[in-house]
C-alpha cells in the first residue's frame, strides 16, 4: 500500500505531484478533503490536499510545494517507494451545490493545488466558474492546464509580470467582482493573499470561502493544533474545515500560529540539506 | 499461627528501587526501576492470605491477588503470571499505571496499621519477568471457527477484547487510527511512566496468536461500521476512548505556546519528538511552563516539560490537594522532581506579546466552600486575589471528551447527550444490534483497567452471541 506509481515536478521544480495507491481513500474521497502523510519511522505527519482522486484505479493525486524538511523528503522518494503511512480521507468536503450566478475560485501559490479540486467540482455542478490564480513569476505558475479546463475563463497574473496580469490576483478578482454578477468566492494561497480578499469581497458582501492550512497532527480532532478563531469560537480545522467563511477567520491568529515552530522547522531543513549533500 | 503473622508483620513494605530525581528528571528512561526476585519474594511473604481478602473486592476485574502472591511467594512466577491473566490481560500495565491506592491496595488489611501489601508492584514484578525470561509459549487457542469480528480502537478495552476473542478461535480485526497500536498507552502516557517496549510486546504478542492490525484507518472517514458488517464482520466492537481535548474556553487561549495535554504528549510520545531532530516532530521548548489541571494528564505533562529542558514547571489546580485526581505515585514523584504546585489558582485569562505568543496567566485565588454534586468541596473565587503567573509554555490538561468522528457517522448508534455511547454496563451492548462498546467511549475518561474490564465484559457476551445469537 501506499506504494508512489507517478511522480512529476512542475513550477520550476519546487512543486511535485505524485500519484499514490490508496484504494480505501479513493473510493471514499470528495472534494475539500485531504490526507495526512508519513514518509517513514521519524517521519512528521504531514497534511495535503486531495488533488484528484481515482476510484477505479485506487489512486490518489498530491501536489506539494517543497517549503520545509518533510515536503523535501517527500520529494526525494521514487516512484516505486511507499509512504509509511496515508491517513484519510480527513475534513468536511467542500459544499458543493448550483450557485445562482457567478463563482470565482482565486488561487496562489501552492493553494492552487488545493484550489483546483474545488474548481473543478463547482463547474461539474454546472456552475459558471471564472478562476484566478497567481505566481511570483512565469515559472512557478502551477496547474495552469487543469484549471483552465475547469474554469470558463481563466486568468493568470505574476508578481513580477513575466506572464499574464502583472499584479496581484485581488486586482483580478475586483474586476470580476465590479463586472460579473459573483455569487461566491473560493481564494485559497498565502495567508496575505487570503486576508486581502476577504476584505475586498466583504465591502461587496459576497460570500467567501477559504481553505485554512493550520498545523495539525492527527487530523481527527483529538488534539486541538489545528485550532483557530472563526467568528467568536474556536474551530479545529482537521473536523471543523479545512474550509471557513473567510469573513468570520481570524488571520492573525492563523499567522502566529503558522510560525509556532520556526526555529524548528529551519533546524530540520538545514540538518536534511546537509545530510543530503554529504550522501 | 500467632507467631507467623507476627513474623511477617515485622518485615516492611519492600520500596522498589528508583532513579534519583536529580538523574531522571532530565532522561526519559522509567522511573521506578522493578523488583529483583528476592525483593519480590520477600514483599509477597507480608500478604496475610486472609480468607476473605478485602483487595479483591477494590479490584474493578476481580484478580485472584492473594493466589498470586501465593505463587510469588513460593518462586513460581509463572504461576503467578497465569493466574492474574485470568482476569486482566495487560499486568505490566496496570502493575504501573493502576491507582491502586483507590482500589486493591486502598482496601488491603494491613493499611490498617501498617503500609498496605505492594500488590501492584507485585503485579508488575510478575509480568516482567515472564515478559523477560517467561518461555513465551502461547495458551491454547480453541479450533478456528471462521466467524469474523472487528474491533474498532487497539487501546486497552479494544486489545482485551481481540486478546479474548482470538482464544476462542475467532478471525480478529482491530482497526486503528494511528500508525500505531496501544492507544493512550502510546500516545499519551510517558516513556518514564510505561516504557513503549512494553506496549508493543503486549501488540507483538496478539499477533502472533493471529489478530490482524489494521493501522492508518480512521473508522467514520476511512470506513464505517456498516460497511464492516458488509465486507463479512459478525459483530463490532468499539473501544476508540475518548479523544477530544477540553480547553478552559478563557480569552488568549488559542495563542501560541498554549497547548492541550494531548497535543503536547502525543507530539512528545507518539511522535517522539523528545529526539527531536533526529525525530522530525517538534515540541516547543518552554523554559517557564504552566500546566492546568491535577490528574495524571497533568502529572505527565508537567513532568516531560522538565524532561525537556524547562527551568520551572508549575502545576495549577483550582481546588486543594485532596482533590488531585492523580495517583498518589505520580504526585509525589512530581513533587520530588521539582514540581511546583499552586494549589487553589484558576486561570481566568493568558496574556501574551505582539507576536501572539503566551508569556503569562492571569489567575483567581480561590477558596473551597460547599460539597458539590460529586461531593468535592466547590471552590470559589477569593475576591481581588487576582495575580499575574510568568509563563512562556501552558498545558491544559482538564480532562477529555467524545470525539465524535466515529460516532457521528454511524448510523441508529445511540448517544448520551455528551456524545458518549449508550452501552450496556454488564455486557457491553449498544442499541445498535451486533456492536458492542467499552472503555473511555462509554464511561468517559477513567482507567485502563476500567477498559480492560469493559472489554473483558464485552468479549464474553460477543462469545454468548456468536453461540446463540443477540
Ligand atoms: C488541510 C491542509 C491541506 C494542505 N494541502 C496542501 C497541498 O495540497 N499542497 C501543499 O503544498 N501544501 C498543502 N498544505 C500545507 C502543507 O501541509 C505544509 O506545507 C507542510 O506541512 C510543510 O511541511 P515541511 O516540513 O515541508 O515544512 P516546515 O518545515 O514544516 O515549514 C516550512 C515553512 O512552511 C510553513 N508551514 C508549515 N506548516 C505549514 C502549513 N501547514 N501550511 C502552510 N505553511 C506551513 C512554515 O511556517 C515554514 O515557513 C496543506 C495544509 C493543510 C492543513
Ligand atoms: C496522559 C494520560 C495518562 C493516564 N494515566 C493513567 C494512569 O496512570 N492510570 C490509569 O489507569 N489510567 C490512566 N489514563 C487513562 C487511561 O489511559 C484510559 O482510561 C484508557 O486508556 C482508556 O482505554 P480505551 O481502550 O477506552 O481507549 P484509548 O486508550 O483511548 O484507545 C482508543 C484508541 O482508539 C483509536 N481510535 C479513536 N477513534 C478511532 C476511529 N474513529 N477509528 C479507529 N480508531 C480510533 C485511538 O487512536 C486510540 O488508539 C491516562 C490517560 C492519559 C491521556
Ligand atoms: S488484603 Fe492484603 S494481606 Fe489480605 S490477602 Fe489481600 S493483599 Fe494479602
Ligand atoms: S489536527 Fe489534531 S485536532 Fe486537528
Amino acid at each position: 500500500m501506499f506504494e508512489i506509481l507517478r511522480r512529476e515536478l512542475m513550477a520550476d521544480e519546487s512543486v511535485v505531484l505524485n500519484e499514490i495507491s490508496a484504494p480505501l481513500i479513493a473510493e471514499k474521497a470528495q472534494p475539500g478533503q485531504f490526507v495526512i502523510l508519513r514518509a517513514n519511522e521519524t517521519g512528521e505527519r504531514i497534511p495535503l490536499t486531495l488533488a484528484e482522486t481515482n476510484p477505479t484505479r485506487g489512486t490518489i493525486t498530491i501536489i506539494y510545494q517543497v517549503v520545509g524538511k518533510s515536503t523535501a523528503l517527500f520529494k526525494s522518494m521514487k516512484v516505486g517507494e511507499k509512504f509509511m503511512d496515508v491517513i484519510g480521507p480527513l475534513g468536511r468536503p467542500t459544499d458543493i451545490e448550483k450557485i445562482d450566478g457567478e463563482v470565482v475560485c482565486v488561487g496562489g501559490g501552492t493553494g492552487v493545488a488545493v484550489l483546483y479540486p474545488i474548481t473543478q467540482a463547482f463547474k461539474d455542478a454546472g456552475n459558471n466558474v471564472t478562476s484566478v490564480i497567481g505566481a511570483r513569476s512565469k515559472n512557478l505558475v502551477m496547474l495552469e492546464d487543469r484549471m483552465q479546463g475547469a474554469s470558463d475563463e481563466l486568468h493568470v497574473c505574476t508578481d513580477d509580470g513575466s506572464y499574464g496580469h502583472h499584479g496581484f490576483v485581488t486586482d483580478m478578482l475586483k474586476h470580476a467582482l465590479d463586472t460579473k454578477d459573483v455569487r461566491l468566492v473560493v481564494a485559497i494561497g498565502p495567508v496575505p493573499m487570503m486576508k486581502f480578499c476577504c476584505q475586498m469581497t466583504a465591502e461587496y458582501n459576497v460570500k467567501t470561502l477559504v481553505s485554512l492550512n493550520t498545523i495539525m497532527v492527527d487530523g481527527t480532532g483529538m488534539c486541538g493544533s489545528c485550532r483557530i478563531t472563526v467568528g467568536k469560537e474556536t474551530k479545529f480545522a482537521c473536523v471543523d474545515g479545512p474550509e471557513f467563511d473567510g469573513h468570520q477567520v481570524d488571520f492573525n491568529e492563523l499567522t502566529s500560529r503558522l510560525q509556532a515552530y520556526c526555529p524548528e522547522e529551519k533546524q530540520a531543513y538545514e540538518k536534511f540539506k546537509c545530510e543530503c549533500q554529504s550522501s | 499461627m500467632a507467631e507467623e503473622k507476627k513474623k511477617k508483620e515485622s518485615i516492611p513494605r519492600q520500596e522498589m528501587p528508583e532513579q534519583e530525581p536529580k538523574v531522571r528528571n532530565k532522561n526519559f528512561d522509567e522511573v521506578p526501576l522493578g523488583y529483583s526476585p528476592e525483593l519480590a519474594r520477600k514483599e509477597a511473604e507480608r500478604c496475610l492470605q486472609c480468607k476473605k481478602p478485602s483487595c479483591i473486592q477494590g479490584c474493578p476485574v476481580g484478580i485472584d491477588i492473594p493466589g498470586f502472591i501465593a505463587h510469588i511467594r513460593d518462586g513460581e512466577f509463572t504461576k503467578a503470571i497465569r493466574k492474574i491473566w485470568e482476569k486482566n490481560s495487560l499486568p505490566a500495565v496496570c502493575g504501573r499505571v493502576c491507582p491502586q491506592e483507590d482500589q486493591c491496595e486502598g482496601l488491603c488489611v494491613l493499611g490498617k496499621k501498617d503500609k498496605p501489601v505492594a500488590i501492584g508492584h507485585l503485579e508488575r514484578f510478575a509480568a516482567d519477568y515472564e515478559r523477560l525470561y517467561g518461555s513465551g509459549e502461547l495458551p491454547p487457542q480453541a479450533a478456528p471457527t471462521g466467524k469474523k469480528i472487528a474491533v474498532v480502537g487497539s487501546g486497552p478495552a479494544g486489545l482485551t477484547v481481540a486478546g479474548d476473542l482470538i482464544l476462542q478461535g475467532h478471525e480478529v480485526t482491530v482497526y486503528e487510527a494511528f500508525h500505531k497500536g496501544g492507544g493512550v498507552l502510546v500516545y499519551g502516557i510517558p516513556e518514564f511512566r510505561l516504557p513503549k517496549e512494553i506496549v508493543a510486546s503486549e501488540l507483538h504478542y496478539l499477533e502472533r496468536l493471529g489478530v490482524k492490525f489494521e493501522y492508518d484507518v480512521v473508522v467514520g472517514k476511512t470506513l464505517d461500521v456498516d460497511e464492516l458488517f458488509a465486507q463479512g464482520f459478525e459483530a463490532v466492537f468499539i473501544g476508540v476512548g475518548a479523544g477530544l481535548p477540553t480547553f478552559l474556553n478563557l480569552p488568549g487561549e488559542n495563542m501560541v505556546g498554549i497547548y492541550s495535554a494531548n497535543e503536547y504528549l502525543t507530539r512528545a510520545n507518539l511522535m517522539k519528538a523528545y529526539l527531536f531532530p533526529e525525530y522530525d516532530t517538534p515540541l516547543m521548548q518552554g523554559k517557564d511552563v504552566v500546566v492546568i489541571g491535577a490528574g495524571n494528564v497533568a502529572m505527565d505533562s508537567a513532568r516531560t516539560a522538565l524532561r525537556m529542558g524547562a527551568d520551572k514547571v508549575r502545576i495549577v489546580y483550582r481546588r486543594s490537594e485532596a482533590e488531585m485526581p492523580a495517583r498518589v505515585d505520580e504526585i509525589h514523584h512530581a513533587e520530588e522532581e521539582g514540581i511546583e504546585f499552586f494549589l487553589l489558582t484558576n486561570p481566568v485569562r493568558f496574556l501574551g506579546d505582539d507576536q501572539g505568543r503566551v508569556k503569562g496567566m492571569r489567575c483567581l485565588q480561590m477558596e473551597l466552600g460547599e460539597p458539590d454534586e460529586s461531593g468535592r468541596r466547590k471552590p470559589k473565587p477569593i475576591e481581588g486575589s487576582e495575580f499575574t503567573l510568568d509563563c512562556d509554555l501552558a498545558v491544559v490538561a482538564v480532562g477529555a471528551g467524545a470525539n465524535p468522528v466515529l460516532t457521528q457517522n454511524t448510523k441508529n448508534m445511540q448517544l448520551t447527550k455528551r456524545g458518549y455511547v449508550v452501552a450496556d454496563p454488564k455486557t457491553g451492548k449498544t442499541m445498535k444490534p451486533g456492536v458492542w462498546a467499552g472503555g473511555d467511549i462509554v464511561t468517559g475518561q477513567a482507567t485502563v483497567i476500567l477498559a480492560a474490564g469493559a472489554g473483558r465484559l464485552a468479549s464474553n457476551s460477543i462469545q454468548d452471541y456468536l453461540a446463540i445469537g443477540w
